[in-house]
């Protein structure tokens, strides 16, 4: 890694370690998300694709390695990262009992966004949520909800996102509608994160790919250099290899 | 985790064979050697067993203290170890003092229970580490229990002082009847002697329980370590 | 941050206002307490004008614990809580807003207990209702000091509801003793320097454990 290429990466990760106890999520990960890419990261269960988005957002702490975000150092500089990543997760992070205004509203302030109120008009249309700005959020459908995630997590223009298996619990429709957001996202060049088990949806939407197991990154190329079809052979048989080692 | 280090062996076995002989020799002074006591008869025998059971029960309390504050600011599982050991003793100690207290108030009071400062603490303090323990019982993951057990075990000692000060006022303006010839009131040097050598064998004792408690905790922790290697 | 603590809080107080969850269940709770209280004693007697602060601040005691455990488990449910945690506040703003309206709830229904309380138990609360109040905010701070703590805590727990009651209860003593014997100084018309002699216990434990949950909340929540 020259020191070019590192102010240029939106995230950037060596040798990163997170540990409970003796046992290993994350082993010397080094990963890069240049800006505007977005980069797929797949794995079978327990393969540390949670952990990782957990670190990268500053929720979990590493056991050792470096970290960088957007030329902030992660151990030093939680507070300023925190204002430039948003988070769209499995779970909403939604109150039911407020509406899709007063929760927007909510981390709005929070989040300190200027002209927050025209912020949240744009978004609302933008997820087509508008026709719904008084409504209790409990009356809110699981793709409506995550719809309204999405807009809570891009209300503070995030320079990176990161999505921890956004798909989840997703119905057809709804699903459809977030890859074409993500869509969209990517097309404005947004750095993002994915990680995901859906093969199809993440080869297609990522500019790159890769492949946890067990902790260590098996897999990181281009998406321009896979090839399509084969890629889930590539992906089963490395994920089998790497489960027969310790 | 386990080492087989020969010195410290050797030295703990040094310190078992002391302990065995050191409760010998106490044993011998609490029941030969400490004259009878006026009023209270041989029954007042049990106060040097009573207040060394109080003695080590604050000392373990107050490890788990230290080690829980350690284990915030270090985050290595060691500390946890002997916070967890040092809670169980200070239990099985205060448990302890709420046994001999009752036996020794029986006859002496005609009543099994006294809401003396002494005792109150006690059961106060009993309390608050029976509910560290069910707090480490019911928490999933290792490094939770031991994180949310030391925020416990700094708030419960750091009440402590807090909850002595609210029983003595207590007592204060609801007294207990005045006991004649207490425990207080002018020790012969015979009883001080004996005294002060139980409270020191209690001590080494505790030390003692701390090593094979956290040895086994060690253990322990090994064992299921492997364990959860073998399942992955 | 001040700002931080006012829009976590006011984003609770709205959502309370909505559902009513916590204030109608710790109030339906205390009153039914007070009334099966009033059963157990013997109608008339002397013995209940002296148990009256005892049994006042048992009921305000488990309603307490009633309603604090409401506040975590509403933010963990829907993963909230790490909302709040991917937000650029402290850690110990969302332990301050959370402080802050439990104590609000807490003492609300309090008011709203006590002169229910004072029908049924034909008690005099007026001549010292100011020195009540002291009381009252000074224990109730304390409660809610510790027990905002706790239910961070007990909301990660296996046994979650029932794991509060028994963290809280032991380590809440000091103030448990100092609100029922400066509650008892009250309606016995003693003078102040009583009242004020227990009041500096529960005092001192509220700085204390201010100080203590102040630092330590951020291990709590923590992943």
């Amino acid at each position: 890694m020259t020191p070019n290429v590192e102010r240029c990466a939106a995230v950037s990760t060596h040798r990163l370690s997170k540990t409970f106890g003796a046992q290993y999520a994350l082993r010397n990960v080094d990963l890069e998300v240049q800006a505007g890419e977005f980069v797929a990261i797949f794995g079978p269960n327990g393969a540390g694709k949670t952990t990782l988005i957990r670190i990268l957002s500053t929720l979990t702490k590493a056991t050792s390695g470096e970290v960088v975000i957007e030329g902030h150092p992660l151990n030093k500089d939680s507070g300023k990262i925190r204002c430039k990543i948003g988070v769209i997760g499995h779970q909403t992070f939604l109150y039911e009992n407020l509406t899709a205004e007063e929760n927007l509203k909510f981390y709005a302030r929070l989040y300190r966004v200027k002209k927050a109120n025209d912020r949240i008009t744009q978004l609302l249309r933008d997820v087509g949520l508008e026709t719904r700005r008084k409504d209790q959020v409990r009356t809110f459908s699981r793709g409506m909800q995550q719809r309204l995630s999405i807009a809570r997590s891009l209300l503070h223009d995030p320079s990176l996102l990161l999505l921890d298996e956004p798909y989840t619990g997703l119905d057809q429709h709804a699903s459809k509608m977030l890859t074409s957001w993500l869509t969209r996202l990517r097309e404005r060049r947004q750095t993002t994160l994915m990680v995901t088990h859906d093969l199809e949806r993440g080869v297609d939407l990522a500019d790159r790919i890769a492949i946890l197991v067990r902790g260590k990154v098996v897999f990181n190329d281009l998406r321009a250099n896979v090839d399509r079809s084969a890629f889930r052979q590539v992906y089963y048989d490395l994920v089998e290899k790497h489960n027969r080692q310790r | 985790m386990i080492k087989n280090n020969k010195t410290a062996n050797t030295l703990v076995n040094l310190l078992s064979a002391s302990v065995l002989l050191g409760m010998v020799v106490n044993l011998y002074l609490i029941f030969q050697f400490a004259p009878e006591e006026r009023t209270m008869g041989h029954v007042q025998r049990i106060f040097y067993f009573h207040v060394p059971s109080a003695w080590v029960s604050f000392l373990a309390f107050f490890v788990v203290f230290v080690y829980s504050i350690a284990y915030l600011w270090k985050r290595e599982q060691k500390y946890d170890i002997v916070a967890v050991s040092a809670a169980e003793i200070g239990v099985i100690f205060a448990t302890l003092v709420l046994v001999t207290g009752p036996v020794w108030a029986r006859p002496v009071w005609n009543t099994w229970w006294e809401w003396t400062p002494r005792l109150t603490l006690f059961l106060v303090l009993w309390f608050i580490y029976v509910a560290y323990l069910m707090l480490r019982k019911f928490v999933e993951g290792d490094e939770r229990v031991a994180r949310f057990s030391a925020v416990f075990g700094i708030v419960g000692f750091i009440d402590v002082p807090i909850v002595y000060m609210s029983i003595r006022l207590w007592r204060d303006i609801h007294p207990s009847p005045v006991i004649a010839g207490g425990e207080g009131s002018g020790l012969h040097p015979d009883m001080r002697i004996t005294l002060f050598f139980s409270l020191f064998v209690f001590t080494v004792l505790f030390f003692w329980l701390l090593i094979q408690r956290i040895r086994l905790e060690k253990i322990s922790v090994t064992v299921n370590e492997i364990k959860k290697q073998m399942a992955y | 941050m001040i700002h931080s603590i006012f829009t976590i809080a006011a984003k609770d107080f709205v959502s309370e206002l909505r559902g009513k969850e916590m204030v109608l269940s710790m109030l339906v709770f205390s009153l039914m307490v007070a009334v099966v209280f009033n059963f157990a004693l013997p109608p008339g007697s002397d013995a209940i004008e002296e148990a009256a602060p005892g049994i006042l601040w048992m009921i305000f005691i488990f309603a307490s614990v009633l309603g604090m455990n409401r506040t975590f488990v509403y933010e963990v449910d829907k993963g909230c809580l790490q909302g709040l945690m991917l937000a650029p506040v402290d850690r110990v703003v969302i332990y301050i807003s959370k402080l802050l309206v439990n104590f609000s709830f807490i003492f609300l229904v309090e008011l709203m207990v006590l002169p229910l309380f004072s029908i049924f138990f034909k008690l005099d609360f007026a001549t010292g209702i100011w020195p009540l109040l002291f009381v009252l905010f000074i224990n109730t701070l304390g409660l809610a000091i510790v027990g905002t703590l706790f239910s961070a805590i007990s909301v990660n727990t296996k046994t979650r509801e029932v794991m509060l009651p028994i963290l809280q209860f032991p380590v809440t003593v000091p103030i448990i003793m100092s609100a029922v014997e400066a509650t008892s100084a009250v309606l016995q018309g003693q003078e102040w320097s009583v009242i004020w002699g227990w009041s500096k216990i529960g005092i001192v434990f509220d700085v204390v454990f201010f100080v203590v949950a102040f630092h330590t909340f951020e291990f709590v929540i923590e992943e």
